[in-house]
């Protein structure tokens, strides 16, 4: 009931987009400096226009009592499928996984249903951003994509999928070749005739050749690159060629899914020489590769902190300690969940992460400013700024604690409504004599 | 001389460790004592004294807890772990005569993870391709021991049920997602009314079958010489369902269908003793309250199937509010090493309190699979089953130190940690060993 309670406040309290707010005497925690305690913020048309220890309500403005309340950025999971996958199970539910080898034209974002019950449900819990992947291995049909499309940067909150976006081109996925895996739940391996069972020459044989694939492929976008730009007469337009232009001028990054350290190096040195930008999603033998990342910087989505060890013999706290690897690697990382149920759990997937060792302040970071700054939105979100966007929740405890609740939430400026269905059934349900 | 003094300390080492004080502990005890800072003393692997200030017996070896928390072992209700290959015997859909008793595997990483997670028992069950199952028990994580001593003693054993998707999942001309091998066969039932038909069925054919037995028990009370009927081990199990000497653990998801199984149970004179998963257990939480079955359900899982489309996670402190004994349980190898987080969900959604909370994987599966009796919380008498925390046992930024099962410490945050550098270096060698043989084996076999 406790949570029903304040929901109900503040839902009564819902502040209509574009007014004026005053969060005043909460402790302000901006993630890119020192938390400022008895703080105001104030917001306005949907950005943070002012922080400071005392500011004076603006006229109009509607003043939020912040008393015994922090303030933090809202958290930003770096890999979901949200918008895409409804039911796990249930194929027509489910837009991920195109078919085609090569497929950069494909968009996310145009896919992203935000009517998903999802949303309501991670929303809640004080995500407000996600990166929406494409060929997530999920059922939509396909799965064994090299290059699977762009992923999405949105906000968890929108009428329609043109109001949430943040980035539709935030990144292009490629599920870089490797006998090992690529990343993933336990890195299985997803190309055909390849992997432990495959036979190692046989494997290697089917890496080389995918390989290869992928090198003739971004030879091609060179070539149609080339061919544009003399704007010859029979010149046409081709929509996957087109699509790759931002990522071999350097301004797309791929997310490669690789997993272990030999598949990691092998895609970093080949990134070198198509002269790419690079992002690793879901690397599971971060402590090995770590140096190569650092030396390169090269940021890393972090998979699921509560996640079996790959192998019997490693130790029982491999998933755990992955994080406190990254950094102790020195490498700039971030938190996926790369399941639409556990998004809902990315801070206490954090938290689990500073129980075995990681900084508090780091584990923060991975799911505010970090991922918005490998994401490429570092000027727009993930902290508490002047000019920033006002994606922010203010909670009654330490955010990554299960115990904290969540009493206000707010993305681009507007007070959210903090239900959703679950919390519909659960009252009606409540009610039941 | 050192050597002599060693082999002494050695054997005397033993007979010390039968004594145990954890002290200056937080204890929650999910018993009478509430939460207390102070003391646990356990002796022969029981717990024979708590409090703030306990006499520490002679001899005894004194753990200094330093204000951790230390908590009743954890219960997992619903875990498939420890079995060799296959747990689903779907090729009938009804297997009672099939046992995991037959197929228990000591050596299974995940009995350590579990207990690196603070699960000291665990029930085991078979999958859910057969409206009726095979029979369950519950284990001690007790690694290293045989498979025989794992076993939990005294308990009494179970049988899995199964409704909805996946037992009529077999039954789909297709095979479907998850099929048992993709062959389509199909095997009825492929509906729910197929799956509600099947349990009658066994049934009817259980009471005719214990009828036969009892009339035979009649005569040979009297003194008669009869002739006994045919054992059927099938019916067997389920003649014990109806003697009430075996619990019933349903696998469940939708309302409708645990409705339909509580009404089944009545019309047929027997309990469910637990509801599995039972994500909408919420929406018929009265009845299952009068039914007098417990629920065990997972604390936030949902939208993997449509049968999991309406799960809450307001389930568990919804259903403890309307009158059920509610656990939480795994099913999963790696959500049964945080199951105390788990817990501390429900203290999120649906604002349990501490106490209520930590019972959901403690006292209240203990209730669940009639073992509270001995174990599910820190009381004078009971096993010494406890798990030792660094911070507030529910929360994430928690994490276990110590697990002792009746008394004997299983695992030790610390002593793994030290060994881990030792662990490494031994499996280099291994490897490098390996690789040397590799090296001999191609220079001997070039052409091979």
């Amino acid at each position: 009931m406790r949570l029903l309670g304040l929901l109900m406040v503040s839902a009564m309290a819902a502040f209509a987009a574009g007014e004026v707010i005053l969060i005043q005497n909460a402790d302000i925690y901006p993630m890119t400096g020192a938390p400022l305690k008895g703080g105001s913020l104030l917001i306005q048309d949907g950005k943070i226009v002012d922080i400071g220890a005392k500011l004076t309500a603006p006229k109009g403005a509607t003043v939020l009592e912040g008393k015994g309340l922090r303030v933090y950025p809202g958290w930003i999971d770096s890999g979901t499928e949200l918008g895409l996958e409804e039911i796990g199970s249930i194929r027509e539910t489910n837009d991920t996984g195109e078919i085609g080898d090569f497929v950069p034209q494909l968009k996310a974002l145009s896919a992203v249903n935000p009517d998903s019950e999802h949303f309501g449900v991670v929303r809640v819990n004080g995500i407000t951003t996600a990166i929406a992947l494409p060929g997530g291995g999920g059922r939509g049909g396909g799965g064994s994509q090299i290059i699977a499309g762009q992923a999405a940067l949105l906000h968890t909150d929108g009428w329609t999928w043109e109001e949430m976006e943040i980035n539709r081109s935030a990144a292009m996925v490629l599920n870089f070749p490797s006998a090992a895996g690529r990343g993933g739940r336990g890195g299985m391996p997803d190309f055909p005739g390849m992997g432990p069972d495959a036979g190692g020459a046989d494997a290697r044989r089917a890496v080389l050749d995918q390989i290869a694939k992928l090198n003739a492929f971004f030879d091609d976008a060179r070539k149609y690159k080339t061919a544009k730009a003399a704007n010859l007469p029979d010149f046409h337009k081709d929509l996957k060629f087109e699509a790759m232009l931002p990522v071999i001028d350097g301004k797309m990054p791929l997310a490669v899914n690789a997993s272990r350290a030999a598949a990691i190096h092998d895609a970093i040195a080949w990134s070198e020489k198509q002269n790419v930008k690079i992002v690793f999603l879901q690397p599971r033998e971060v402590a090995k590769a770590g140096p190569e990342l650092k030396a390169k910087n090269i940021p890393v989505i972090l998979g699921r902190v509560l996640a079996l060890p790959e192998n019997e013999d490693a130790e029982y706290d491999e998933g755990y300690t992955q994080p406190l690897a990254a950094y102790k690697a020195g490498v700039k990382f971030a938190l996926g969940t790369f399941t639409n149920e556990f998004v809902r759990d990315l801070p206490y997937q954090a938290a689990t992460a500073v129980a075995y060792g990681l900084p508090h302040d780091e584990a923060m970071k991975a799911l505010t400013i970090n991922p918005a700054q490998i994401w490429g939105a570092g000027d727009l979100i993930g902290s508490l700024e002047k000019g920033k966007l006002a994606d922010l929740m203010i909670v009654d405890g330490d955010p990554m604690d299960v115990r904290t609740l969540i009493r206000h939430l707010f993305i681009k400026g507007k007070e959210i409504t903090l239900s959703n269905k679950q919390i519909r059934l659960y009252e009606r349900y409540m009610s039941r004599q | 001389m050192k050597k002599l003094i060693w082999g002494a300390l050695l054997a005397l080492a033993p007979l010390c460790a039968d004594t145990i004080v954890i002290q200056n502990a937080t204890v929650m005890t999910e018993g009478p004592k509430g939460i207390f800072k102070g003391s646990v003393v356990v002796r022969d692997g029981k717990i024979v004294d708590l409090g703030e200030k306990v006499m520490v017996p002679a001899g005894a070896t004194v753990i200094e807890a330093g204000g951790q928390y230390l908590i009743p072992g954890i219960i997992d209700c619903h875990s498939h772990i420890a079995g060799s290959g296959n747990i689903n015997e779907g090729s009938v859909s009804v297997s009672s005569m099939v046992n995991i008793k037959d197929i228990i595997n000591p050596d299974d990483i995940a009995i350590y993870r579990a207990l690196a997670g603070g699960v000291t028992t665990a029930n085991i069950l078979h999958g859910s391709a057969n409206s009726i199952g095979g029979q369950t028990l519950p284990l001690k994580m007790r690694w290293g021991k045989s498979a025989q001593e794992l076993i939990f003693a005294g308990a009494t054993p179970g049988i899995k049920f199964a409704l909805g998707e996946n037992p009529k999942r077999a039954g789909n001309p297709q095979g479907g997602r998850g099929g048992i091998t993709g062959v389509p066969t199909a095997r009825y039932p492929a509906t729910r009314m197929g799956v509600e038909d099947v349990i009658r069925e066994a049934f009817n054919d259980a009471k005719a079958y214990k009828a036969e037995w009892d009339a035979y028990d009649a005569k040979v009370a009297k003194g008669e010489h009869p002739i006994p009927p045919r054992t059927d081990l099938k019916l067997q199990a389920l003649k014990e369902v109806l003697e009430n000497k075996r619990y019933v653990h349903v696998h469940c998801y939708r309302a409708d269908e645990i409705l339909m199984m509580i009404r089944a149970a009545d019309d047929n004179g027997f309990k469910v003793r637990t509801f599995q998963h039972v994500l909408e257990g919420y929406k018929v939480a009265k009845e299952i309250a009068e039914h007098g079955a417990g629920a065990s359900t997972f604390s936030d899982w949902w939208a993997f199937k449509i049968e999991a489309i309406d799960a809450i996670p307001f389930n568990a402190a919804l259903m403890t509010k309307k009158g059920v004994v509610v656990s939480l349980n795994s099913d999963d190898a790696e959500l049964m090493r945080h199951l105390n987080t788990e817990a501390g969900k429900a203290m999120k959604y649906g604002g349990m309190n501490e106490t209520e909370a930590l019972a959901m994987v403690t006292i209240n599966p203990a209730k669940q699979l009639g073992i509270d009796k001995t174990v599910g919380s820190i009381e004078v008498g009971k096993d010494a089953d406890l798990v030792l925390y660094d911070g507030f046992p529910m929360s994430d930024f928690a994490k276990v130190q110590k697990v002792w099962i009746d008394g004997a410490q299983y695992f030790d945050r610390d002593k793994e940690v030290a060994a881990q550098a030792a662990k490494d270096a031994e499996k280099q060698q291994l490897l490098d060993k390996e690789k040397a043989a590799q090296r001999q084996q191609s220079t001997r076999r070039p052409n091979q």
